[in-house]
């Protein structure tokens, strides 16, 4: 029986994240994923390190993700050291576009919120108004009202980002095992086991993270995660010289040339296949923003599904039924990594969450039957 | 390394491929056209800069991207030929206009 420090359950950005951060610590994981089969979010995020539209009403989620946002510099800069493999992320800031008097108005009134709430952290931005943004990016069209600005944001390849993860992960004695749906745990407190393909796999820890998978597989260790899908679809354009010197909420250039499109939220099911109202309302706010992308080629679409909780913050817990069973579940998977590989799998090896990350517990959800 | 069926050259069409005047058979596309003048490489590399050239003729690849009249990064297998067509090597990424 193959014995680990800890068993993950999911290799895209939040289980590899994680795995990694406990192999950087000595510690050993087996990362068990499920395989192509799987939704796969961490293959469809559109790549943004955000901060500037996070935590309305919630600064422990505001906090936590600046602080991520703050630690992938040195995660990024570890990742290349560790793999050879550049994650893409950059941290120029990133500016959300109003394109209407109201829209510039509303971005205000909730960054001013977001500054107030902030407290003693802090918080710095800049309502930027038509002529400022174009001193910032030349791009932008002429109907746009303006944009906010935080130097918080940035980006990243989630594609180089996974793999970095994974190659540091073995690099550092862990061990990947794909084609491995988990359908069984055999829990015990602080001692887990799973058995797929013939092998078992024991530890006394686990971790979910396997992002809509989570909320079937917790029910197995005693942890409430509703979480479901909500789907993004993203419109991709030819490479093109550098035209952005920052990312938008919603358009991104890549280091590679690419203009990614993205931004749209619906209800979908499971559904993730792309619809033409959606990318033609994405293509018209594109091309209001930035004119040029009007002659741009597109050269595919593709629509994933986030994994989201009913109030769109992670969750973050660990099983009172089975001490040692944690999940780690968000729909910002590239933005936390930072958090989740140096510190998140600290308090896993721990054994304990820390108390600023309470507000993420599952017990948030035990409160709905009151009325 | 490219030969024409028998029945193929009948009928021709003069394309610039380079600045070259050269003529194809008709019904060829862009990327044949730019493959049958034997000069290897038909683009640069948007991120290396490192030579490339047309791979799988169907539109998937995207590695036959070329400069046709003027318009800038094609699939040049999936535009055929017609008179007078300029066909240019595609270098790096393209430029937009701001």
């Amino acid at each position: 029986m193959p014995d680990f420090d800890a068993i993950v359950v999911g290799g895209g950005l939040v289980g590899a994240a994680v795995a990694y951060g406990l192999a950087r610590r000595g510690k050993k994981a087996v990362v068990l994923d499920e395989g192509d089969i799987a939704h796969r979010a961490s293959r469809g995020n559109f790549g943004l390190v955000w901060v500037q539209s996070k935590g309305f009403g919630v600064p422990e989620y505001q906090r936590w993700t600046r602080r991520s946002s703050e630690d992938w510099v040195a995660f990024s800069a570890e990742l290349q050291q560790e793999t050879g493999i550049y994650s893409g992320h950059e941290r120029p800031g990133g500016v959300t576009i109003c394109l209407t008097e109201a829209e510039f108005a509303k971005r205000s009134e909730r960054m001013a919120q977001l500054h107030l709430e902030a407290g003693n952290t802090g918080f710095d931005y800049e309502m930027l108004d038509h002529a400022a943004l174009k001193k910032r990016i030349l791009a932008i069209g002429p109907t746009v009202t303006g944009a906010s600005f935080t130097p918080y944001d940035g980006h990243a390849n989630p594609l180089t980002t996974l793999r970095a993860l994974h190659a540091a992960l073995l690099k550092r004695g862990s061990v990947y095992v794909p084609h491995a749906r988990v359908e069984h745990i055999n829990a015990a407190p602080n001692q887990f086991s799973i058995t797929r393909n013939g092998v078992t796999y024991a530890a006394p820890r686990l971790v979910l993270g396997a992002g809509l998978g989570n909320n079937p597989l917790g029910k197995l260790v005693g942890l409430n995660v509703p979480v479901h899908p909500s789907r993004g679809q993203i419109i991709v354009t030819e490479r093109v010289q550098p035209v952005l010197p920052m990312p938008t909420l919603m358009i991104r250039q890549t280091v590679e040339g690419t203009l990614m499109i993205g931004e749209s939220r619906e209800d979908a099911g499971f559904d993730d296949t792309t619809s033409p109202e959606i990318l033609h309302t994405l293509a018209d706010r594109a091309v209001k923003t930035f004119p040029f992308l009007r002659d741009t080629r597109i050269v595919r679409t593709w629509a994933a599904l986030r994994v989201m909780a009913p109030d769109g913050l992670p969750i973050y817990e660990q099983s009172r039924e089975y001490p040692g069973a944690f999940v780690c579940t968000c729909h910002s998977g590239v933005t936390l990594a930072a958090a989740h590989a140096l510190h998140y799998a600290g308090y896993v090896i721990d054994g304990a969450l820390p108390p600023e990350l309470a507000r993420f517990s599952t017990r948030r959800f035990d409160v709905q039957a009151a009325a | 390394m490219f030969k024409l069926l028998p029945d193929n050259a009948a009928t021709t069409v003069t394309v610039m491929v380079n600045g070259k005047t050269v003529s194809v058979p008709q019904g060829f596309t862009a990327a044949a056209a730019m493959l049958l003048q034997g000069n290897g490489a038909t683009r640069t590399s948007a991120l290396s800069g490192e030579g490339r050239a047309p791979y799988c003729m169907m539109g998937v690849c995207f590695e036959c991207l070329m400069d046709i009249n003027g318009e800038p990064n094609q699939q040049g297998c999936l535009v055929t030929v017609t008179e007078g067509m300029r066909i240019n090597a595609q270098h790096g990424k393209r430029m937009v206009a701001e």
